[in-house]
């Protein structure tokens, strides 16, 4: 049965009618609208849908939207507005790291919620972090080198 | 292939006003974005070409007859136009073509296409000169309100300026004088030596919309009214669709309709979830045809056995049975498998059919394919079909094939609202067009520590001859072979075969990398097997067979310095190079990989020089090698696609893997500087990972491999080839 759901994303109370049990990627796609946020696998198996939930990365594509009821949801769209996300933007763009892109939204935010846990991370933190997403352009060392230019604000 | 330029000058400076704009399309990117071009263009703008448009404030718009699915092509192929215009390159901006192959078709294939690696290649001389027409015409509008000569005035990032006078007049004041101006006959295009923003590592025009979410990719199409289709393709290649009993999906809410096609059923829902969650619903019996019982077995058989005969000769020098009969004899042939493509946007295609037209929302790779095919599903002549055309999430040769959006308008045309129909990851991967299975088989005789006779049959699949049938002769597909005839070593007796062998039941396509991917792996392998035999260095072996290619000779040196080729190393730890021609660019590439006691593997470096001749944004090329070189070593460490009972038995990443960041080592490119003529590079490195790192296993073990994907059980220690 749909139901009204009531959430916070990114700083805005947005209301509508979905079944509980609708993985949250759904909802911010087909529901409100915000394209930003990417679908890759469903299963969880490739962080192309990856948002943030009270600040930590998690796949919205197997996240029913009744989990994250009274909980701060932060997207693509809104993650410049965060220090971290900001700093892996800039730092995106200026190693160039970026080819189709597709990924990129679920990188980025996979980046930003390691470097807002972790400021400084080894080549390991990054692997631990970033291993969840794919990028099917292979664009993984640049990955790698803008992750430690946001870290050393290089960028 | 052969040139075709279907771009004719009449079609260059003329055309694009009338016909390229008669269709309204949105336009997803940087500033043009949600700001439909307006029919009438030619008003007080500048509209020399179908690629060009200038307006009063100097803004500069430059269609893209190329698609961008992250090669970075659409700032290359804006830089090689601004580059001959003397545009300010800060007010460029991109816009998609719309589908028209007599404006925008690729001049090498005559139809508006992007594949093989070639946008660069096949437009650099066209877009040269329409940026140069456009110039000139500028240049003559400033000296005709200046009363001087064209050729007392320069020009240079967007201003033209009469240097005795010390005038000057920005683009943007003189575009409507420019609009009237006769286009010059000939125009003269620069020297090298005067590029400002070729050779220039430039930023990409894509890149900044896809940080925050903005860009907009085919899946991210939103239109009023719109609804979500789930789609269920029949599991077995070939079967129908029976019966559907629809009883319990259409009791879920958000279910609005079922609609059963031929080969396919889908489900239309308000959303996704409610799409998926009726097609999981429904109960379909399938019609499962003649191909319900086949496995990779049987079709390898049949490769195997189709491979024996006697190929279409392709290429024949020297007198290669003497050859072969004489010195030390080698043999060997390798086997590489289907292959999915899995873009990372899954295939989708939105459609809204009215009763007088319609309109599609893709990211494709054959814009103009699409719009025929569309109006053959639909009942209605192509100019009825209106293509908006976005960035692709990925394409790798999926993306040149029509059949996702043929689908979602045989889906649309039972509704009078928009659809868009959205293929889960399970069936993208398991109704993929496939990479086909190869065999090839190299026979080759070594006189004196050099190759003396070199045999070379490919066995497999025919694409061009279903993709490009005249392109398809005498039995000899020229993709398949493509870097097989191309070797780039002295073969004084060097023969090539072609055997056609379609697999039964399973489509098979272009696949990044295309006919190189088996030609450079075979060649290669070979290679460091026949240096083995000889006693040689793997580079000296190939050395003295590079006397007649200077550029292949130059980076192979180099990569040799660059990879600390030939150090000591530890034991389980081998370097393997790969050398190769591909797609007009000279590449050698070295994989230094650790082999574990169970026969894991670690890639440890990677080291690439590449000679593509001008790298028109040498940032772009590197960004292309190394994530080539990713793919293809995905490929070579995971990729198989297999079947069972005519059904693909993988379904997504957890069983059809790709690398990942925590498995990628440190990547070295260097381009090297030229004045050639460019290459292409989009599919280059993928074709360079798997030799180099099979003969770094070989290296390392001893092992010589030859099948794809590599098989660890051969690897463990103490296993032996």
């Amino acid at each position: 049965m749909h139901m009204a759901t009531t959430l916070t994303i990114n700083g805005e109370t947005k209301s509508f009618d979905a079944p509980p049990e609708m993985p949250l990627l759904w909802v911010l796609r087909d529901i409100l609208g915000m394209t930003g946020t990417k679908f890759g696998c469903g299963i969880a198996q490739c962080g192309a849908c990856t948002v943030h939930v009270d600040g930590k990365a998690v796949r919205s594509c197997v996240l029913p939207v009744s989990a994250v009821a009274n909980r701060t949801v932060t997207t693509i769209e809104h993650v410049g507005s965060t220090p971290a996300g900001a700093k892996v933007q800039k730092a995106w763009l200026e190693a160039e790291v970026i080819q189709c892109g597709y990924c990129q939204s679920g990188q980025i935010m996979a980046a930003a919620a390691l470097l807002a846990a972790t400021p400084n991370p080894d080549d390991s933190d990054i692997d631990a972090a970033m291993a969840g997403n794919i990028c099917r352009c292979g664009t993984y060392v640049r990955i790698r080198e803008a992750i430690k230019h946001a870290a050393n604000g290089q960028s | 292939m052969n040139a075709h330029n279907s771009v004719s000058r009449r079609a260059l400076l003329t055309g694009g006003l009338a016909t390229g704009f008669l269709l309204a399309f949105h336009l997803p990117l940087r500033a043009a974005a949600n700001e439909p071009v307006q029919r009438d263009v030619t008003d007080g703008k500048f509209a020399p070409n179908a690629f060009i448009r200038i307006d009063e404030t100097g803004r500069t718009i430059l269609m893209m007859p190329q698609v961008e699915m992250g090669q970075g092509t659409y700032t290359s192929i804006s830089a090689v136009i601004a580059e001959e215009l003397d545009a300010d390159w800060s007010k460029v901006e991109v816009q998609h073509a719309p589908p028209n192959d007599k404006l925008y078709g690729n001049p090498t294939f005559g139809l508006q296409v992007t594949g093989n690696s070639n946008s660069i290649r096949a437009w650099w001389l066209p877009l040269r000169k329409a940026g140069a027409t456009a110039r000139a015409m500028l240049v003559q509008a400033a000296a005709s309100q200046w009363g001087v000569e064209p050729a007392s005035c320069t020009a240079s990032k967007g201003v033209v300026a009469h240097a005795a006078s010390g005038r000057k007049l920005g683009y943007g004041e003189l575009a409507p004088a420019a609009q009237g101006q006769t286009p010059p006959k000939d125009v003269a295009i620069k020297d090298p030596k005067d590029f400002v923003l070729i050779g220039q590592p430039l930023k990409r025009l894509d890149t900044p919309d896809k940080v925050n979410g903005k860009a907009l990719y085919g899946i991210d199409a939103i239109l009023p009214g719109m609804k979500i289709a789930a789609i269920a393709n029949c599991p077995v290649f070939g079967g129908k669709v029976g019966k559907v009993d629809d009883s319990a999906a259409t009791k879920i809410a958000g279910v609005r309709k079922v609609v059963v096609l031929d080969d396919a059923v889908a489900v239309i829902g308000d959303h996704m979830w409610a799409a998926k969650k009726g097609l999981e619903a429904l109960k379909i019996e399938w019609n499962e045809g003649p191909n319900a019982e086949i496995t990779t077995k049987d079709i390898w058989d049949d490769l195997r056995k189709a491979s024996e005969k006697d190929g279409a000769v392709a290429k024949s020098d020297g007198d290669i049975a003497k050859a072969l009969a004489s010195g030390d004899k080698f043999e060997a042939a390798y086997e590489l498998p289907f292959l999915a493509h899995a873009s990372m946007e899954p295939i989708n295609a939105t459609v809204h059919v009215r009763p007088d037209a319609c309109e599609i929302w893709t990211g494709t790779q054959i814009m103009t394919r699409v719009q025929s095919e569309a109006a053959k599903a639909a009942g209605l002549p192509a100019e009825k079909v209106i293509v908006n055309q976005h960035l692709l999430g990925g394409g790798f040769g999926r993306k040149l094939e029509p059949d996702m959006v043929v689908a979602a308008v045989k889906i649309a045309k039972q509704v009078d609202y928009p659809v868009k129909v959205v293929w889960t990851r399970e069936e993208d991967i398991q109704h993929d067009v496939y990479r086909p299975v190869y065999r090839d088989q190299i026979t080759a005789s070594l006189v004196d520590g050099k190759v003396a006779g070199w045999k070379y049959k490919v066995a497999g699949s025919a694409v061009l001859a279903r993709w490009l049938p005249p392109a398809f002769q005498k039995g000899i597909d020229i993709d398949a072979i493509d870097a097989a005839v191309d070797a780039p070593y002295d073969f004084a007796n060097f023969h090539v075969e072609y055997v056609r062998a379609e697999p039964p039941a399973v489509p098979t396509g272009f696949w990044r990398g295309v006919g190189p991917n088996n030609n450079v792996f075979a060649v290669e392998c070979a290679m460091d097997e026949l240096a083995r035999k000889a006693g040689k260095d793997p580079i000296e072996f190939r050395k003295s067979m590079l006397t007649k290619n200077p550029r292949m000779l130059a980076v192979l040196n180099q990569v040799a310095e660059k990879s600390g080729w030939g150090q000591p190393l530890p034991p389980r730890v081998g370097r393997g190079v790969c050398v190769q021609p591909s797609f007009a660019s000279f590449i050698a590439t070295v994989v230094e990989a650790e082999i574990d006691d169970i026969g894991e593997i670690t890639l440890r470096r990677i080291t690439s020089v590449v000679d593509t001749g001008i790298a028109v944004n040498p940032d772009t090329v590197k960004a292309q090698i190394e994530g080539g070189l990713i793919f293809g070593l995905t490929a070579a460490l995971y990729g198989e696609i297999t079947i069972d009972k005519g059904r693909v038995q993988q379904s997504n990443f957890h069983n059809y893997r790709m690398m990942r960041i925590n498995e990628t080592p440190k990547i070295e490119v260097i381009v090297v500087k030229s004045g050639e003529a460019p290459g292409g590079i989009g599919e280059a490195g993928v074709n360079a990972g798997p030799p180099a790192l099979r003969n770094a296993i070989y290296a390392a073990t001893g092992v010589a491999l030859r099948r794809l994907p590599i098989d660890r059980k051969l690897l463990a220690a103490g296993k032996k080839a």
